[in-house]
């Protein structure tokens, strides 16, 4: 199950919203071990496609030398389809690295940059093997 | 002194859990073949057909070994490499 707070959760559908209709792309990052996904990490589309997401390499090289520094991991890898559903795709799937990230799919397909519902669901891609989990919005992380 | 490489998550089942190991080599390409010697099978990871794959980014001292001359970078005692699978998709 992912637990995410509200606020996060909302800042994932407005990048998600706002980049419409390109595929908005980021991570929530959280102390490594915790599965708790703390600091919303919004990133650039370098590929800057409505069917297609890359962070820009130097970009990534950043983040994961910030995190480095700071312990954390990607306890989220986000990013959004904008004409078909929140599912991973055939490439979602081929490419995933974070065996250990949840894996959140966005939707914006119904309401594009405007107001309303989006699809909002998580997974684990493992070697290829997809499980979609739950999604536990909560206003603040429990503490630990 | 040698050459300390990052491995990502991903690919630690090459390294025993190694976080980063050490290697050794005048280029990229040399590096990588003494990676596979200590850690055989991790070379079809990251090269495919003599090119670095697509969907792996490495750098060298923070420079992506793309604009560096690729597998030939140079390289020498005391670099650092990291490795790390692009985060995309479609």
């Amino acid at each position: 199950m992912l637990t995410i707070d509200q606020a996060t959760y909302d800042g994932i559908v407005a990048h998600a919203k706002r980049d419409h209709p390109d595929e908005a792309c980021g991570i929530v990052a959280g102390p490594e071990g915790s599965d708790r996904p703390t600091r919303l990490v919004e990133m650039v589309n370098a590929a800057g496609s409505p069917t297609f997401y890359e962070f820009d390499s130097t970009e990534l090289l950043a983040l994961y030398k910030q995190m480095w520094d700071l312990d954390e991991e990607p306890v989220v890898v986000y990013h959004s389809h904008t004409a078909t559903e929140a599912y991973p795709s055939v490439t979602d799937i081929g490419l995933a690295s974070e065996p250990g990230a949840h894996y959140v799919l966005v939707s914006t397909r119904e309401h594009g940059n405007n107001d309303g519902p989006v699809e909002f669901r998580s997974y684990r891609i493992v070697d290829g093997e997809v499980t979609e989990e739950e999604v536990a919005v909560v206003a603040a992380l429990p503490t630990t | 002194m040698a050459i300390e490489v990052r491995i990502p998550t991903i690919l630690r089942t090459y390294t025993g859990g190694e976080k980063a190991v050490d290697a050794a080599g005048g280029t990229l390409s040399a590096v990588i073949d003494d990676l596979e010697g200590n850690h055989p099978g991790i070379k079809e990871r990251l090269v495919d057909n003599g090119d670095l794959r697509r969907f792996i980014n490495i750098y060298v001292n923070d420079e992506d070994v793309r604009f560096i001359g690729g597998l030939e970078a140079e390289l020498k005692d005391g670099d650092q490499v990291v490795v790390l699978p692009a985060v995309a998709g479609g």
